[in-house]
């Protein structure tokens, strides 16, 4: 009859957390301390004692401050994320044959990856030949733009072009709007790559122009598109960089943060009202396969960027604080070996940035760790995104994790993080500064080699890599088909053809106002590069001129 | 033999500024106690050469993420013409297995994948560097 009592008794003296805490410890004999990418230490459970935040103020609902939830109040059940998927190859009309093939499955928004020639600022003419189109389109002319956005609605499709400094392929599909009589109000899209100081920190491709060039030109950009395009995304400002390049995802966030910050206030230096600019500025993440840290990224960085709008600049605009952002899949994860299991990680990675709470979405190919994609991987990867969104209806609950005790204390401890990291730039006098010092180049770097050394002690399980390797021959596998030399040589010929006909008066008055413009503060540089589009002038040409008066940028490299 | 450490140029050629694979190698192979010589990316293949031959290294390491590794072969040629073909020249990055063999047919020692060990970078290095020291002793 007593036994029932003594039960009572026991459990009146140790809780049920106590109870767990000694099962626990009983059955995981030696548990380790585990940490995330960002250095925040993961417990093995996570109960109401983690997180004491308040609904109201601290997670709110969706498309109201804090922003927690997400930036608008339908978020994916409204409308689903836009599935942008990067192509770039050869010529224009094989760039051309391959997006319209793209939008057909499915892609509702066009991306251009230009050649890396045109990446650096250099025509097909000034190049190894060799290199031409094997990482992108050579597009170097606005017949070459219009070649590659053959039977694309300008008026309805929204474009992101990979372009930084000084944008010269917008200015191209400008020029190739008007030939078209498309009003350039209707032209709607993002310049990607806009972000000059991730560039200078963690990927050097595009640095072509030198820091104070770079930095005039964006905000001539952004005060064009205003003026004139009230629906281009001028600034789209990137942590997948800074991110691919080591650092972790609580500092890729802070330092991207930091740049917006940056941007925002040379805007307002310029006289602009931040609920003028901050409507467009938009983001771009890397999104890694470590899938809570991810998420929690991505909920703490909304909040912060809500809060920083409204606090610091005054925003009083809701579209103000809305923390738009771009999400692709991360490359660095993916393994040469075994390949077939990186469709296992772009579909974690994809999720993390869905649940994330991401606009719009890149799934990288299986293969692309093996050479550029092939057309069989992009299409497995956009599969990917049709799987989630339509088999797994990812799309059907709003932030489903919220309120996840553990989702919630990681978002607040990621938060604390990025803001420890923001706190330092901001010592360093802001971003543009801390950039000058090179403080972010060494973060990146030392982030970079400590993960390689967890991969290398074997702390970091990379499947394939360190753990469950199998004997693999070399792969049977196709190479993507580099283009054809025949086809590349057509390509210089016609490009060499359209140089020679073109009225070079107007080419060398629209040059000479370029470089006008270039040492006058009063003009905006920007405006004349597109007049240099319309006038006919080359990419290259553009670029060549702005890089002889605004000087060529070295970076500064921290090893 | 060997008096002074191995020294290893670590550089990029042709377009891409993907370097966050030839920073994490430089890093190692320094504190591996390796002389590195450093340089942005974008190198053209005359600097390379230049660079080379002023700083007597034993070895070239070339970076390539996007295609690049397609004008080693020119590289390898000037190398050659230059006269410092015991310099030897690994190649690490992406570069798919067709053009690996391509690769070692114009003379390069060695091309590491994604996935290779720091230290499996570093030993081999530190071989070609001994090899070339033997050679020329």
């Amino acid at each position: 009859m007593n036994k029932p009592l003594e039960a009572s008794k026991w459990s009146a003296q140790e809780t049920g957390a106590e109870q767990w805490q000694r099962e626990f410890a009983a059955s995981v004999a030696s548990d380790k301390p585990t940490c995330n990418r960002s250095g925040i230490a993961i417990k093995p459970l996570y109960t109401p004692q983690d997180w004491h935040g308040d609904y109201a103020t601290d997670l709110g609902y969706p498309g109201q401050p804090p922003y927690t939830r997400g930036i608008y109040a339908s978020m994916h059940r409204g409308r689903t994320w836009t599935q942008r998927q990067l192509i770039g190859l050869g010529t224009p009309r094989d760039y051309n044959a391959r997006l319209l093939d793209m939008i057909a499955q499915g892609t509702t928004a066009v991306s251009l990856i230009p050649c890396n020639s045109v990446f650096r600022g250099y025509d097909m003419d000034e190049v190894h030949a060799e290199l031409l189109g094997t990482c992108g389109v050579v597009v170097n002319t606005v017949e070459h733009m219009d070649q590659c956005l053959e039977g694309v609605d300008l008026a309805r499709t929204s474009c992101a072009m990979n372009d930084p400094t000084p944008f010269g392929l917008l200015a191209l599909m400008l020029a190739t709007a008007k030939k078209r009589g498309v009003d350039w109000s209707k032209i709607s899209g993002t310049s990607n790559q806009s972000d000059y100081l991730s560039h200078f920190v963690a990927n050097h491709m595009f640095f072509r122009i030198a820091l104070p060039g770079a930095r005039r030109i964006l905000i001539d950009h952004i005060e064009f598109c205003q003026q004139r395009l009230p629906n281009w995304n001028p600034v789209s400002v990137v942590g997948q960089h800074m991110q691919q390049a080591g650092a972790t995802p609580a500092e890729a966030m802070a330092f991207t943060l930091c740049s917006a910050i940056q941007y925002a206030e040379d805007c307002a230096a310029r006289g602009m009202a931040p609920d003028t600019f901050l409507p467009r500025f938009t983001f771009f993440f890397d999104i890694s396969v470590s899938l809570f840290e991810e998420i929690a990224k991505f909920r703490a960085g909304r909040r912060i960027w809500g809060r920083i709008t409204r606090e610091r600049f005054g925003a009083r605009d809701p579209r103000s604080w809305r923390f738009k952002f771009h999400g692709q899949t991360s490359g660095v994860d993916l393994t040469r070996q075994q390949p077939l299991n990186n469709i296992a990680r772009v579909t974690i990675q994809a999720m993390a940035g869905i649940f994330g709470g991401l606009q719009s979405l890149h799934t990288d190919a299986y293969d692309e760790a093996l050479s550029c994609p092939t057309e069989f991987g992009a299409r497995i990867a956009v599969n990917t995104q049709n799987i989630l969104r339509e088999e797994a209806h990812l799309t059907d609950v709003i932030d489903p994790l919220g309120g996840s005790y553990y989702i919630e204390a990681l978002t607040d401890e990621m938060e604390q993080k990025i803001l420890a990291v923001m706190a330092q730039v901001d010592a360093a006098g802001g971003m543009y500064r801390a950039v000058e010092q090179g403080l972010p180049q060494k973060m990146i770097g030392e982030s970079a080699r400590s993960f390689q050394e967890r991969i290398g002690s074997g702390q970091q399980t990379v499947v394939g890599v360190n753990a469950y390797q199998v004997e693999e021959g070399r792969s049977d596998r196709q190479a993507l088909p580099t283009p054809d030399p025949e086809k590349m040589r057509a390509h210089i010929a016609a490009f060499q053809a359209y140089k020679a006909r073109r009225s070079q008066a107007a080419v060398q008055a629209a040059q000479d106002g370029l470089a006008a413009a270039a040492n006058d503060p009063r003009q905006n540089i920007f405006a004349r590069v597109v007049e240099a589009a319309e006038a006919g002038c080359t990419h290259g040409e553009i670029c060549a001129t702005l890089r002889r008066e605004l000087g060529f940028g070295q970076p500064l490299i921290v090893v | 033999m060997t008096t002074h450490p191995p020294k290893v140029l670590i550089t990029k050629i042709g377009f891409d500024g993907h370097d966050r694979g030839s920073r994490v190698v430089a890093s190692f192979l320094r504190d591996a106690g390796m002389e590195v010589v450093y340089t942005p990316p974008w190198q053209d293949i005359p600097a390379v050469v230049k660079l080379a031959m002023e700083e007597d290294v034993d070895v070239i390491g070339l970076s390539s993420l996007a295609t690049d590794h397609l004008i080693v072969p020119k590289l390898m040629q000037a190398l050659n013409a230059a006269g410092l073909k015991d310099i030897a020249v690994i190649v690490g990055g992406i570069v798919p297995d067709a053009d690996e063999s391509m690769l070692l047919e114009a003379g390069v020692a060695k091309v590491f994948h994604p996935g290779s060990g720091l230290d499996e970078i570093a030993a081999e290095v530190g071989r070609l560097a001994d090899a070339r020291r033997a050679v020329s002793v």
